[in-house]
């Protein structure tokens, strides 16, 4: 299974590429562009996300920590302090990572639960510093963050551009974006999985008393693989602060890492397109179920106990399983 | 997958929609009344009261024949108090559904987070939430039916400076309402000369206090207590202060105005003080007060339509609603700059919150009299003044 | 000082009795079957509610408090008969997606049952506050710790005098042993939720004089019983208790002494601390991994 999804890394590729290009000619209207360009945004950390949880077998329930550190050292840098968004996405992404590689080197040597619990600390602690220190992040109350912005050149979701003679709109230049960047992201992550790296990561999942035994340094493929996506989700964090113009602590929140967790896991743990699917469906079934009022939570508890009890491998590899099992059946049946 | 689910979701609402046309059996189109609320979460507190009163009073306006003759057709969402899901649904609110004109917005993160968008799509706004940064500066679209927590603060400092108080211990809740109102008494002492010598807080989830309010006993000076929070959390403070005997004057913030808190604070409640709307004490206004018949009308319906207590909060709305309505007949049309100059130049609308006179310099329109204090006597409110 | 000091304990052993109770209730599913119940705190609320709801419409309060926990214990069966025992297959980390959108639907149930209001009930006994060395005590309090301390007696004599709870024990060393030597380890699975679910709907009863009850307490209350029982050590009954006394402890000297805005984070930082120096909590057993 893992091998062939290996070999058909660039074909998964291709296929998110397609689906990405194709998308626009069902949206229609603003509202879709906004939404289909958080998706992309959730679903790159999650692909990131998915490298500790998936592939390197460590859960982390606090993950909307780096996320909203990433997201307010971007508004706070480009907002009060007038830094240009590149820098200061990529100065946040240094700081995260730095704090990620202090905070995880003793966190990682815990197992199990112990290391969740472990993360949802962390997790917590940044979300109370940020809702308590109110001077510098505005408090529960959140604060502005100004466009993104590169070179004097501006990407806000309400101006108008024109690219190749075409005039589009802010929302959609965003899609346009955040859809280069999913796919960044989803390329990065693929290659890291195949490389040396990412052979090393897998055996810890598999034993971790096994790989270390034939020599990999597991406590430094860990760290390495917490801090990666740690960068991954303070970088997503600071393009959502942007896109959305305004953020609150509640990005940083437990609840909000539990959607993480839940988007990988509800898609396919292990599976960087089955993460990706898990973030679509976990941000459109609160928009689908918000016609049924007072019935929301009940349905969407309900589903969410429900797929994962009969699909508990997740979403895209049971989808896939079946697929396959039927195709083998057709053509057994043929011959 | 995104099309189907959205067609879907769609399709729902077409039904709902349609059935409310059938009902009205009207040919003109309803005028589209969005809302964004925090209906269940840690701000249900505002959002429940506020959503129910804007269904029945579309409902009631219906049956009365609508605005302008057309139906009044009410699309709400809950954003669970989530800045980030308000901003989202005020955006499905003007781009998906197109409605005319927004009331909503429970707390001021999930106004503020909605405001940009709002600006950019020229939508009136009416916002139900309290900070003072909503309306200062001016936005252009961006009105609001509550008093600053910057007046609520004002009054409370003024009410203890009359009874000679000027040093205070103050509580406040870590959520955005308490966050704020901390930020506007620590200001507004300041200016009148007066010290908070305690500065405590409790987050919304905390089920004792007494280690906070033990703090504030123990600070040599202190004349009275203030506490600036919503939810449960003041009516536990309130019961952990009697317990622990503390008798100095103790004032609450108008976030706690209903009768529920004083079921939940039970008789530690004695004896203190808080500003609030005349809603809690109808009866007792003098009958040339305007304000007495729509309080006591919108107190009795909303009682007798849910069989629960009124709050402060949920006459936010049945203001934001009135003068949404209100803007729509003057405007002769559902225009959106046609509403929105309406609403700027509303003068001498007497709701339950209080008389507004909004200007383009004001677009709350309310003043700090508009708060009357109120004290817990014998397990029920007296007005004070 | 003294009476502060006093103050600040008296705060922290009660809320920490609360947590203790909590945090039992995990380690006991913990033990049975590895899972981390992110439901448990439902049970605390649907203790508190019901009792509320029941005595409301007249029940009187004895009656009501049995029938309250009776359903809770129902609804600890329904958990791990409809939701965790079809997923035995599932990976760790999925179960406890399980149990969080059981505890979603849970609340989501509650809310459409009883609303959304915050609830009184009453002292079991009088309100007068006790005073000890110039510290107030709410008589609840003790009523906290004393129905704290019966249920931790309770349990211990449990297991070991009882056929049921050496059989849940049993199980939860080794599942396929206890199953060769004729335990029906599905059926002790179910006693082993259901018993937690009681632990729980006790401790939402106990407390909600002090904290009120309403369909979403369980939320954080059950978060800090998951904490207080990683710090004692998950699956560690002696473990629960000190670690969820700890935890209330810290948070209300923390309050008190050192910054009421960080206390939440004061004590989350304990946690990593003892963590970093005992990876398996305070009571947590030293666990031989099979390669």
């Amino acid at each position: 299974m893992l091998n062939r999804f290996m070999q058909s890394r660039l074909q998964g590729l291709v296929v998110l590429t397609l689906i990405l290009i194709i998308l626009p000619a069902f949206l229609s209207n603003p509202f879709h562009y906004e939404l289909a360009t958080q998706i992309a945004i959730l679903a790159a950390t999650v692909v990131g996300l998915n490298l500790l949880v998936g592939f390197a077998g460590q859960i982390s329930l606090g993950h909307a920590g780096f996320f909203g550190l990433g997201a307010y050292f971007s508004g706070i840098a480009t907002g009060t302090y007038g830094w240009p968004s590149v820098p200061a996405l990529v100065a946040g992404a240094i700081i995260v990572g730095i704090i990620a590689w202090i905070v995880g080197r003793p966190i990682l040597r815990l197992k199990g639960h112990y290391l969740s619990m472990a993360t949802l600390a962390v997790g917590f602690i940044i979300a109370i510093i940020l809702n308590n220190e109110r001077a510098i992040t505005g408090g529960p109350d959140g604060m502005p963050v100004p466009a993104f912005e590169v070179f004097g050149w501006e990407l806000s979701p309400f101006g108008t551009y024109s690219l190749f003679g075409l005039e589009i709109s802010g929302v959609q230049a965003w899609y346009m974006f955040s859809s280069v960047i999913l796919l960044l992201a989803v390329w990065f992550a693929l290659n890291l999985i195949q490389s040396p790296i990412g052979r090393a990561l897998r055996s810890v999942k598999g034993s971790e008393v096994a790989a270390s035994v034939v020599g990999v340094d597991t406590a430094k493929y860990k760290s390495l693989v917490f801090v990666i996506s740690a960068i991954y989700a303070s970088l997503m964090g600071g393009l959502y602060a942007h896109f959305q113009g305004f953020i609150t602590p509640a990005i940083a929140s437990f609840e909000f890492s539990i959607l993480f967790i839940t988007m990988v896991v509800l898609g396919g743990m292990g599976s960087t397109f089955g993460v990706i699917l898990g973030a679509v469906v976990l941000k459109l079934l609160p928009q689908v179920l918000a016609d049924f009022q007072d019935l929301e939570h009940v349905m969407f508890g309900l589903i969410l106990m429900l797929t994962m009890i009969f699909m508990p491998k997740g979403l895209l590899p049971t989808l896939t399983a079946a697929v396959s099992k039927r195709i083998r059946k057709k053509t057994g049946g043929e011959a | 997958m995104l099309k189907t689910m959205i067609r879907r979701a769609g399709k729902c609402a077409v039904i709902a929609a349609a059935g409310l046309m059938m009902m009205s059996a009207q040919a003109a189109e309803p005028i589209k009344i969005g809302s964004f609320l925090s209906v269940t979460g840690p701000a249900s507190f505002l959002g429940d009261p506020e959503l129910k009163t804007l269904e029945m009073y579309v409902e009631k306006i219906n049956e009365e024949g609508g605005v302008l003759g057309r139906q009044l057709e009410l699309i709400h969402y809950d954003d669970v108090g989530n800045a980030s899901s308000a901003r989202n649904f005020a955006s499905r609110l003007i781009r998906s559904d197109r409605v005319d004109i927004i009331v909503g917005g429970s707390t001021t993160g999930a106004t503020m987070a909605a405001v940009p968008l709002i600006e950019q799509a020229q939508v009136p706004f009416i916002s139900l939430a309290g900070a003072v940064v909503i309306t200062t500066p001016v936005k252009k679209w961006v009105f609001k039916t509550p008093q600053s927590d910057r007046m609520a603060a004002e009054r409370i400092l003024t009410d203890m400076k009359d009874r000679g108080i000027t040093r205070i211990g103050l509580i406040s809740g870590t959520g955005g309402f308490g966050s704020s109102g901390r930020t506007q008494t620590l200001e507004v002492a300041e200016q009148m000369g007066m010290e908070i010598l305690a500065d405590v807080t409790y987050s919304g989830s905390d089920t004792d206090m007494t280690a906070q309010l033990t703090n504030i006993r123990n600070t040599k000076g202190v004349e009275a207590v203030l506490n600036f929070g919503f939810g449960q959390g003041p009516a536990i403070v309130t019961r952990n202060y009697a317990q622990l005997g503390m008798e100095l004057p103790f004032y609450q913030s108008h976030g706690v105005a209903s009768d529920s808190f004083l079921e939940l604070a039970g008789s530690s409640a004695e004896g203190l003080r808080l500003p609030a709307s005349p809603l809690l004490v109808p009866d007792s206004l003098p009958d040339d007060d305007p304000q007495k018949e729509v309080v006591q009308n919108y107190k009795a319906e909303y009682e007798s339509r849910w069989d629960s207590k009124v709050s402060t909060f949920g006459a936010y709305a049945y203001d934001g609603l009135m003068l949404a309505v209100r803007a729509i007949e003057e405007a002769g049309s559902t225009d959106p700059e046609a509403v929105r100059n309406a609403l700027e130049n509303i003068k001498g609308y007497v709701g339950v919150t209080g008389e507004f006179n909004m200007s383009p310099e004001d677009h709350n329109g309310l003043d700090a009299d508009s708060f009357r204090i109120l004290e817990v006597q014998n397990g029920e409110w007296k007005l004070i003044n | 000082m003294l009476a502060e000091f006093l103050q600040y304990l008296f705060t922290g052993v009660t809320i920490g009795a609360t947590y203790a109770l909590i945090a039992l209730g995990f380690t006991l599913i913990y033990n049975a079957s590895h899972v981390i119940n992110f439901a448990q705190g439902e049970f605390l609320m649907i203790g508190g509610m019901a009792t509320v709801s029941l005595t409301a419409m007249g029940v009187p309060m004895v009656i009501a408090i049995v029938l309250a926990i009776t359903l809770a214990g129902v609804l600890g069966i329904a958990l791990q008969r409809f939701a965790i025992a079809p997923a035995k297959q599932a990976d760790v980390v999925t179960l406890i997606i399980i149990t969080i959108g059981a505890s979603i639907f849970i609340r989501g149930i509650a809310q459409l049952v009883w609303g959304k209001e915050y609830h009184v009930m009453q002292n079991f006994s009088s309100d007068e506050p006790i005073r000890v060395f110039g510290a107030v005590l709410n008589s609840q309090s003790l009523w906290v710790l004393g129905i704290g301390a019966v249920v931790v007696v309770a349990l211990v004599l449990f297991f070991t005098k009882t056929l049921i709870g050496k059989a849940i024990l049993a199980t939860s060393m080794n599942k396929e042993a206890a199953r060769l030597v004729g335990i029906r380890t599905q059926m002790v699975l179910m006693l082993a939720f259901m018993v937690s679910a009681l632990l729980g709907s006790v401790a939402g009863i106990v407390v909600a004089p002090i904290t009120f009850t309403s369909y979403d307490i369980g939320i954080i209350l059950g978060l800090k019983g998951f904490v207080a029982a990683a710090i004692g050590g998950l699956g560690s009954g002696v473990g629960a208790v000190v670690g969820g006394l700890a935890l209330g402890i810290v948070e209300a000297m923390a309050a008190g002494y050192i910054s009421s805005d960080y206390k939440d984070a004061v004590a989350f930082s304990m946690i990593l601390l003892v963590l970093f120096f005992m990876p398996r909590g305070l009571f947590g057993a030293k666990v031989v991994e099979r390669v």
